[in-house]
């Protein structure tokens, strides 16, 4: 029971996200924290750039926002890439890819802003096996996706937990009513996924728009300039008007 | 110093009509006294329209385009360049904001019958300026080359294909190909940044000398050159533009700038309605989006559009939805101008009028189910009555007498 508890507090999210068919979780990242910036950025060299590139993503750039000198960047970030002026491309070729998974890999530069992050979040936490699959498994968000679950040495298999619902007309069907792990010691390992993929996520979230982290700065600066302009032009305003009845 | 400033402008003056330009325009343009926070909307646009212009000519310095290149170079301009994001988000959500002013102006114009006579003219050149920035705004979306770019166009020049005999062969002169494809998007490209930018500068001169001509209108609707000082010959209720509306459209540009760069900085994207999440994923010819949905701006008329069952039909009310604006001096037969003393009837028409603007613009963003698209008939046609009971409506409603002097 001691055990079962915080289990099922775990999988909370889960079943609510089951329970609304479509309902997300919420990725609540922060991109001003560069410490998750950069453990999203090793994540993403190491399990996605296997397949997925950022193309309109440069290495310097990173490093730039990241915090990281162009040496840190060349020994965690960059493996095959030669320059660190070069963008985040991928060797895998697009036909290739098609015959092994059915769709090229998208380009992952903007996908943030496509898709959105708590559904960048949800998907990756919502893998589950399916034997009907050619990679033997599915998505709850996204319905018989192509990837295969890259990460599931990280997270541990899930499993999907069936409900039997009636519709209007009557018919009962089965539905997913969340998803469980397949192996219950594997708790600990998905809590800490869970921690990863909101990494994750934030880099994604950064990269496709990297402007983000200047705009915010910037913009206070010119909203603050506005205010004081403002005060003068009416100022000037109230004294050319003065003689206006 | 001074004797030298006024030869030199005694020499240009003697060959270019600048000071009589200055004083027609300006300094001895004589505007009503009263005018309210409606009337920033005019200066607003024509911000607008500077602003677009410029940021549209930093752009076209970065873009390409060419389908294979179109969407990269976008990305590229919001991260290798500087202050490219800056730029874009200026062109992007000046574009939306356009829109908003362009609306609220017209609904000024609505309000206080701006458009009556001997304004007519002035009120049909401006719709065709609204007409070049809807064509503006449509050529524009393509240029990013996502997927709403690329689907939006394809449903729209597919509209043209509806009419009967020419259409397809139209609709392909329209895209220069078959399907919209690198040959649609170049041309876009070329009409987008030269050829509407030029009927919108000219129509913009030609509305501007055309308000100075007959005088502005106010929020009381009463002709100020009715009362004109006897010595002078300058109205009474009349200030010189210069300074005191460019002192007072310095305040109503700063408020606007407050606006607009708070949505730059801190909401680009707007909740999807300024840059739509779809254009995000690169325009791919074989994948068509579940929902496919115009900018918001032209989410009414795309409403109205879908609400009449016949594609034909729905093509000819949408255009419809838009020429009977061009007839509206003709249609209001209020013997006033300003709403302030027009009655109870054209108060409801009007109200019943933004209603169903609001309620088509809402339906238009939404997948239609069929109690959707009965709301969006009934829109519709509360939308066209306005229009077409106008002359009865406003013939019998009771009005009230018109000062003969402005109030504030």
């Amino acid at each position: 029971m001691r055990r079962l508890i915080p289990a099922l507090i775990l999988l909370l999210p889960t079943m609510v996200l089951a329970s609304g068919g479509i309902e997300l979780q919420k990725a609540n990242n922060d991109i001003s924290d560069k410490a998750s910036l950069q453990v999203g950025a090793k994540l993403f060299v190491n399990y996605c750039m296997g397949c997925h590139s950022a193309k309109y993503v440069r290495f310097q750039r990173i490093g730039k926002d990241l915090g990281l000198n162009d040496d840190e960047v060349q020994e965690n970030l960059m493996f095959t890439a030669e320059k660190i002026g070069e963008t985040m491309t991928i060797a895998m070729n697009g036909d290739d890819a098609n015959k092994w998974f059915g769709v090229i890999p998208p380009d992952l530069s903007v996908i943030a802003r496509a898709r959105g992050t708590d559904w960048l979040y949800s998907y990756l936490l919502s893998f589950y096996l399916d034997p009907s699959r050619p990679m033997g498994v599915n998505n709850l968000v996204f319905k018989d996706v192509g990837m295969p679950h890259v990460l599931w040495e990280q997270q541990g298999w899930q499993k999907p937990v069936y409900e039997t619902i009636t519709d209007k007309d009557g018919h009962s069907h089965e539905v997913i009513k969340s998803l469980a792990l397949v192996d219950e010691a594997d708790q600990e390992k998905a809590e800490q996924y869970k921690k990863d993929m909101r990494h994750l996520v934030n880099f994604l979230d950064y990269i496709g728009e990297p402007a983000k982290l200047e705009r915010h700065s910037l913009g206070w600066k010119v909203l603050l300039f506005l205010f004081i302009f403002l005060m003068f032009a009416l100022a000037l305003k109230k004294e050319y008007w003065r003689d206006i009845h | 110093m001074d004797k030298i400033l006024t030869a030199s402008l005694e020499w240009v003056d003697t060959r270019f009509p600048l000071t009589k330009m200055w004083n027609e325009h300006l300094a001895q343009y004589y505007a009503p006294k009263n005018f309210n926070m409606w009337y920033y909307f005019g200066s607003l646009a024509l911000v607008l329209l500077v602003l677009q212009i410029f940021t549209g000519i930093f752009l076209a310095v970065n873009y390409k385009p060419d389908a294979t290149m179109a969407f990269a170079s976008v990305e590229h301009i919001m991260r290798d360049i500087d202050y490219g994001w800056l730029i874009r988000y200026m062109h992007s959500t000046g574009a939306s904001f356009f829109f908003i002013v362009i609306y609220l102006h017209m609904f000024r114009a609505l309000l206080y019958g701006s458009y009556k006579k001997p304004r007519e003219l002035l009120w049909i050149i401006g719709m065709f300026i609204y007409a070049c920035l809807m064509a503006e705004s449509f050529l524009g979306y393509l240029l990013p080359w996502g997927q709403m770019s690329f689907w939006g166009a394809q449903v729209i020049i597919s509209l043209f294909g509806a009419i009967p005999y020419v259409g397809e062969d139209l609709a392909v002169w329209i895209r220069g190909d078959y399907v919209i494809g690198d040959a649609t998007l170049n041309r876009f490209f070329v009409y987008h940044v030269v050829l509407v930018p030029i009927l919108l500068l000219a129509l913009a001169a030609v509305h501007i000398i055309a308000l100075h001509e007959v005088g502005s209108n106010n929020p009381d609707g009463i002709e100020i050159k009715k009362n004109k000082d006897p010595k002078t010959g300058i109205p009474l209720d009349g200030i010189p533009f210069h300074p005191y509306y460019t002192v007072k459209d310095i305040v109503g540009v700063t408020v606007f700038l407050i606006l607009f760069c708070t949505v730059i900085f801190y909401a680009p994207e707007m909740g999807g309605y300024f840059l739509e999440h779809n254009n995000f994923f690169p325009a791919d010819p074989m994948k068509t989006p579940e929902h496919i949905e115009p900018s918001w701006y032209f989410t009414p008329f795309y409403a109205i559009l879908r609400a009449v069952p016949d594609k034909f039909l729905g093509v000819i009310a949408m255009g419809a939805s838009i020429v009977v604006l061009f007839f509206l001096p003709w249609l209001d037969r209020s013997p006033v101008k300003s709403i302030r003393y027009k009655g109870w009837i054209f108060k409801m028409a009007l109200g019943l009028f933004i209603v169903s603007f609001f309620g088509l613009a809402y339906l238009g963003m939404q997948p239609s189910t069929p109690i959707k698209t009965n709301f969006a008939q009934i829109f519709t046609t509360m939308y066209f009555a306005f229009f077409l009971l106008m002359p009865w409506y406003s013939k019998i409603d009771k009005t009230k007498p018109v000062p003969e002097r402005v109030t504030d």
